[in-house]
């Protein structure tokens, strides 16, 4: 699907338009933020697997994602300081930096990645999806900030299907439960049409985003579906779906990805535009945030782009159809949760991955197994097996961690990517000798 | 000569293979590692290099004494003995010379007057043992010059220390400082020189021999062997990538891809690889062509890896090698639960203040280790007829025997294990067919000439 | 400081509860379910369903004819190769264990599997069985986390009913009210079985040292709710038998051990330190309900989700919404009298670990001493617990707090 090659690629040091927009949105968010004690805004902790933003944004609140900044504040090297802080006050070695960094944020200050103070939550909206530990983080930050909590219940898609009574618990539990708590911090009721807008225009925002992941089919790829994918999920995981803002970035970010198809370009990596793609992977498991773009380069300069990642899947599933819909608005916000990534069960996730796999027409697959995340990591093994067995496609498996760098040993990780890269190499021209 | 030279750069030695055009192993060479990681290939190479010189000395030798029963007549190892031994006090000298330039600097002044006579005994005194090291059929615990040095020398200085008016530390402490120098300094040896100073005095301690035309006869075989060219018409380095490799990043391979294609070189048949080293352990799955298709790695975990081993020897004040035939003399095997060599202390002292007998506790503590290994092996896709175990732990008896016996348990009793002692050069050997493979592409890359000698290290 | 006073050996009368103690721990150690699959035998066609911590509620299993089995790994007695292939260093010991005695077989008299939302390894672990065994039952039971009836009491009769069909399907007897409210029946008297067991462990723990009453306890793991019951009973009658001096240890609650078993030796190991375990949360599966659940409710089925809903233990777990993290186990503490608490983690027990700084600061406004220690299923040292133990005692002893 490769299309000629054109006069001169874009150059590395522009950033693409998509990139500026997001940039001002994060930062007008912040802003926002920043001012919310101020202007009365009501600020709704929440998380991004089963994220509710559409009603946030409906009742006029501001979402913060402590997973957002805990990720935040590794890639701008605060981590390390913050899980001794939690480790300090009594939290275990062997549990999740990412709570551990965000209690010990908490416990430095509050201040946010971009140095100004965090507001307090209002309201703690435990969106229970596909994670244990996050009951836990609103446990724990419940007796720090002594605010209300709300418990929304997702159950597990343990048998590779939603039920109607799954469907039917999560949707009760949002009319009864969640929206009647957002409504009494919002103090005011929801807006029916208010909530529709926002769905439909998160309807459109999620076209343009699986048309970006589906461009990885081309040869070469014009997106890098993990590293670069980070980028591109942001405004949908976090506080911009629904929106205006979203819509447009998502377009913007669609034209960017036609026009490199259209020119035959690869992704823009940390180095410009990366070695020519060699080896197309698909990846599973969270990236390093400390890390990151030692991580990426690790990658990028020997060629192998990511052409599709499960990471990118764990605030919504869009590739199988789903959309938000206007039309049925808690019933698609509570199919929206049970289809996040983490949600699924481990047979449902090795297909998806088999399926990926043979749709982007991967040379390999590689599993990114992080200690924090029993979620993501525990059976990731056997699912290397299987999908080996299944696909005959060799499966890299490196170790490291979300945001405690103790856990990222570069040169182990180097020395494991290098010898799979190298593997598929010589594996690769193996079989055009045969 | 043409070769293709392959280098393993490891975290304790450094190893390198020679390969001739039609892919024969021609020369092999090792030495410690080293802080500066040129110097310890520079040195590797120049190891593979003279043993490579010497196999020719020999087959040349053997010719020559088909020919005439009394020429030459020097066998070719005692020649490599003398050799050895004319390297030993190069470095000696030099090793003499640096403990002289620290001596002379501003922070000894105070201890000067005292060390300097003490210093000179004990170099004088290693000087004198140097032979007896290269004796014939002599017992060496190591080849390395850091290592015999360090022996003598703390040896000697305990006997000077005890004589009185200088402490051993002291001593010692001036050794330290100097070896890091001078193994950390590049230099380049005349393989000819050397040799014909080697064979001067094998001809000189044959005090009866075949006489004069024999001493010729074999001076004359070293100048012809020492002048041989061998040219290096490839390279391909691996090692354990803490730091950067000091190689052109076109000539570096995975130590994994390497060591597997080594291992399947030495074993054609082998299919499944298992390396357990000191820092970390390798399962390798490899194809009929050697051709690796999958690996698992523990890098990250002591318990598992020779470290292991060495922590259990530290804490039963033993050394490593004791541990293995220890452990064979076990009347049963203690069940040992610790996987972490952080509670296996523990787990060791609480069992040996039960009453529990040192060999048994070993013989569990050894299954242990193994079934990790194992465990790694299933999680790389399993053990695969033929079987080869390498690294450092595989010299332990009582873990090929563990091995084999899980291998057994698990994976039937048809399949073939293979432990080598050479096993130590299996990456530098599959480096060295990458870089034939290389230089019959058409792509060679070439070994990089190192800088000229550095100065002192700080 | 240990168990029955001893006196020598030649005129030490025999333990009335040596006879029950060896069943049990016979029962407990039959790791490769011959005790089930002698069960099967008797009961040609019916099922035998085992469950991995921490809950799932037998009666339901037991109305349907089936035997639930609970499963805990295979503590210290497994050579684990192939169970350790599939996960990585930084994830707990039971879910190895258990793969591994499933690879190997032990675990062939099972037909089916539950496992129960109490974390994401338990959770995985269910998927990971629908690969490794494909064709046999696997299933998940997800707890509710609202505790509303309407809500959470609803979707968990939905489960339950699930859980039941699916059981149905391969070979279950059916469901039916009177079966259900038999085996409710019966399970209410084997839980006072065990309330007897625990408050006399509480009044007089020397004669109920803490390793036997797991033993008893664990027991049941394999058997119908009635002949547990009557093992527990006869155990109890046996230990008021006992000739035995009271002594003075340290009361403490030991929380934290509910799904990876803690050794025996373990537990031992606290008691020799002087502590006497009045409370433990080690077989909490058994004890998850407080109190009876309605036999003769009209909707049995009902009855036993709202007894969850309403009088299900508070642990790491569950969601607790309604009052302060920790109240729970402070008012346990007070309940047994207790001196102090120790947290006893798996390592890398997420929902341990993550309870237990909450846990710890509530403990520390009641100023109740505690203290806090981690294991493996297959730890093999003990010394370090021991002294820590023994600190812990003493220091409690002598200024009533852990410092």
């Amino acid at each position: 699907m490769s299309a000629p090659q054109a006069a001169a690629p874009t150059p590395q040091a522009a950033k693409d338009a998509s990139q500026r927009r997001q940039k001002a949105m994060l930062a007008d968010y912040f802003e926002r933020l920043a001012a919310a004690r101020e202007n009365g805004t009501k600020v709704v902790y929440t998380f991004v697997p089963g994220n509710l933003v559409e009603l946030i944004d409906a009742l006029d609140m501001l979402p913060v994602l402590p997973e957002i900044n805990a990720l935040q504040s590794a890639m701008r090297k605060r981590s390390a300081g913050y899980i001794a802080e939690a480790e300090k006050a009594g939290h275990a070695e062997d549990v999740c930096s990412y709570v551990k960094c965000d209690i010990g944020m908490l416990k430095s200050g509050n201040t946010g990645p971009t140095g100004t103070k965090l507001p307090e939550p209002d309201l703690l909206l435990l969106s229970y999806t596909g994670c244990f530990t996050f009951m836990k983080w609103f446990e724990l930050l419940r007796q720090e900030y002594h605010c209300p909590v709300v418990m929304l219940h997702v159950p597990y898609q343990a048998g590779g299907a939603v039920s109607g009574e799954m469907q039917r618990y999560v949707v009760d539990q949002l009319r009864q439960k969640v929206v009647p708590a957002l409504e009494a911090v919002a103090g005011r009721r929801l807006d029916d049409g208010a909530l529709r807008e926002r769905l439909e225009r998160s309807r459109q925002a999620e076209d343009d985003l699986v048309a970006v992941w589906d461009s990885a089919r081309n040869r070469p790829s014009p997106i890098d579906a993990y590293f670069g994918g980070v980028y591109y999920i942001g405004p949908i995981f976090s506080a911009f779906r629904g929106g205006d803002g979203a819509v447009a970035y998502y377009r913007e970010l669609r034209r960017e990805v036609e026009d490199r198809v259209a020119h035959g370009e690869g992704p823009t990596t940390p180095d410009g535009s990366g070695a020519p793609e060699r080896h197309r992977l698909v990846v599973e498991g969270p990236p390093n945030w400390t890390h990151f773009n030692d991580f990426w380069r690790m990658f990028s300069r020997e060629g192998a782009v990511m052409v599709s990642s499960t990471y990118t899947r764990v605030g919504g599933l869009y590739d199988g159809g789903f959309r938000h819909d206007a039309e049925r608005p808690l019933d698609s916000l509570a199919e929206y949760c049970l289809g996040c990534y983490t949600n699924l069960s481990l047979p449902a996730r090795v297909d998806l991955l088999e399926r990926d796999i043979r749709k982007y027409a991967a040379d390999g697959f590689l599993i990114n197994s992080v200690k924090s995340c029993n979620s993501f990591s525990a059976g990731q093994l056997l699912m290397l097996r299987e999908l080996e067995q299944r696909t005959g496609v060799p499966g890299g498996f490196i170790e490291s961690d979300l945001v405690d760098p103790r856990y990222f040993g570069k040169a182990n990780i180097e020395n494991r990517v290098q010898s799979y890269l190298q593997m598929l190499e010589a594996r690769g021209k193996e079989r055009t000798a045969a | 000569m043409k070769c293709a030279v392959g280098i393993d750069l490891g975290s304790t030695t450094t190893k390198a293979v020679l390969l001739d055009e039609d892919g024969r192993i021609v020369g092999r060479g090792i030495t410690n590692s080293r802080s500066n990681y040129e110097v310890a290939c520079a040195v590797a190479r120049e190891e593979a290099l003279s043993a490579a010189r010497f196999e020719l000395l020999r087959q040349a030798v053997e010719v020559a004494a088909g020919r005439d029963a009394h020429a030459a007549g020097a066998p070719a190892t005692a020649l490599q003995d003398a050799y050895r031994l004319e390297l030993y006090l190069a470095e000696l000298a030099e090793l003499t010379a640096e403990i002289g330039t620290l001596l002379e600097s501003r922070p000894m002044e105070a201890h000067r007057a005292a060390l300097t006579p003490a210093a000179a005994e004990v170099l004088a005194e290693m000087a004198e043992g140097a032979a007896l090291l290269f004796a014939p059929g002599a017992e060496r615990k190591s080849d390395f010059f850091r290592d015999l040095a360090a022996a003598a020398f703390m040896h000697a200085a305990e006997r000077v220390a005890g004589a009185g008016g200088v402490p051993f530390d002291r001593l010692a402490g001036l050794f330290d400082r100097a070896i890091l120098n001078v193994e950390t300094r590049l230099k380049s040896t005349d393989f000819g020189a050397t040799l014909r100073r080697a064979a001067a005095r094998v001809a000189a301690a044959r005090g009866d021999g075949p006489g004069e035309a024999a001493r010729l006869a074999l001076l004359e075989l070293a100048d012809r062997v020492a002048a041989l060219p061998i040219a290096e018409i490839a390279f391909v380095g691996t090692g354990y990538g803490r730091q950067t490799l000091p190689f052109p990043k076109e000539a570096i391979r995975s130590e994994i891809l390497c060591h597997g294609r080594g291992a399947h070189r030495a074993y054609p048949g082998t299919r499944s690889v298992l390396d357990i080293g000191g820092q970390d352990t390798k399962a390798i799955q490899v194809d009929e062509r050697g051709v690796v298709t999958g690996f698992q790695m523990n890098d990250r975990c002591a318990a598992g890896c020779g470290r292991y081993l060495g922590y259990i020897a530290d804490e039963l004040n033993l050394g490593l090698h004791e541990l293995g035939p220890l452990a064979l003399q076990a009347r049963r095997a203690v069940k040992v639960n610790s996987t972490c060599t952080v509670f296996a202390g523990a787990e060791l002292r609480e069992r040996l203040a039960l009453g529990q007998r040192r060999e048994d506790i070993l013989a569990g503590l050894h299954r242990s280790i193994m079934l990790r290994a194992m465990s790694l092996l299933a999680r790389s896709g399993g053990v695969a007829n033929q079987f080869t175990f390498t690294g450092g732990v595989c010299k332990n008896a009582m873990a090929t025997r563990v091995l084999g016996e899980l291998v057994g348990e698990h994976y039937g009793a048809g399949i073939t294990i293979n432990t080598d002692p050479d096993s130590i050069y299996m990456g530098a050997l599959g480096a060295a067919l990458f870089a034939l493979d290389d230089a019959r592409a058409g792509r060679p890359a070439l070994l990089p000439a190192f800088a000229a000698p550095r100065g002192a290290a700080a | 400081m240990s168990g029955p006073a001893t006196a020598p050996a030649a005129a030490r009368p025999a333990d009335p509860a040596a006879g029950v103690l060896a069943r049990a721990r016979h029962l407990v150690e039959d790791r490769s379910l011959s005790a089930v699959a002698a069960w099967k035998a008797a009961h040609p066609g019916a099922l035998a369903i085992g469950y991995l911590p921490i809950y799932v509620p037998r009666p339901l299993l037991e109305a349907m004819g089936c035997l639930p089995v609970a499963v805990f790994g295979g503590g210290d007695q497994v050579d684990i190769i192939r169970g350790d292939s599939y996960f990585q260093s930084y994830i707990c010991h039971i879910p190895r264990s258990t793969v591994e005695l499933g690879l190997a077989g032990d675990l062939d008299a099972l037909d089916g599997m539950i496992f129960p939302s109490i974390c994401d390894v338990i959770r995985n672990l269910g998927g990971m069985w629908k690969l490794l065994f494909r064709g046999r039952y696997s299933a998940y039971l997800d707890l509710p986390q609202d505790f509303d009836p309407a809500l959470g009491g609803r979707f968990y009769v939905a489960e339950l009913t699930r859980i039941a069909a699916e059981l149905r399907s391969r070979g279950a007897a059916p469901l039916s009210d009177g079966n259900l409210r038999r085996a409710i029946a019966d399970e209410n008297r084997r839980r006072e079985a065990l309330v007897t067991l625990d408050e006399l462990r509480r009044s007089e723990p020397w004669r109920v040292p803490a390793s036997e009453a797991y033993l008893v306890a664990r027991a049941g793991g394999a058997l119908p709710a009635p002949e547990h019951r009557d093992l527990l009973q006869e155990y109890v009658r046996a230990a008021l038998e006992r000739q035995v001096r009271s002594y003075d240890n340290v009361r403490v609650v030991v929380v934290g051990s509910f799904c990876e078993q803690p050794p025996l030796e373990l537990i031992r190991t606290l008691e020799m330190a002087g502590c006497d375990i009045v409370d433990d949360d080690f077989q909490l599966g058994l004890r998850m309900i407080e109190g009876a659940v309605d036999a003769d409710a009209t909707d049995p089925l009902e009855a036993l989700a709202t007894a969850y809903l309403e009088r299900g233990a508070a642990t790491a777990s569950r969601y607790i919404a309604e009052e302060r993290k920790g109240a729970a186990l402070v008012r346990r503490a007070r309940d047994a009298s207790a001196d102090g608490v120790i947290f006893a983690a798996a390592s890398f027990c997420d929902p341990a670990l993550l309870d237990q700084p909450m846990l710890e600061a509530a403990l520390a406004d009641a100023g109740i001493p505690h203290t806090s220690l981690k294991f493996a299923e297959n730890t093999g040292q003990f010394q370090v617990i021991r002294e820590q133990a023994g600190a812990f005692s003493d220091a409690v002893k002598l200024w009533g707090s852990a410092a």
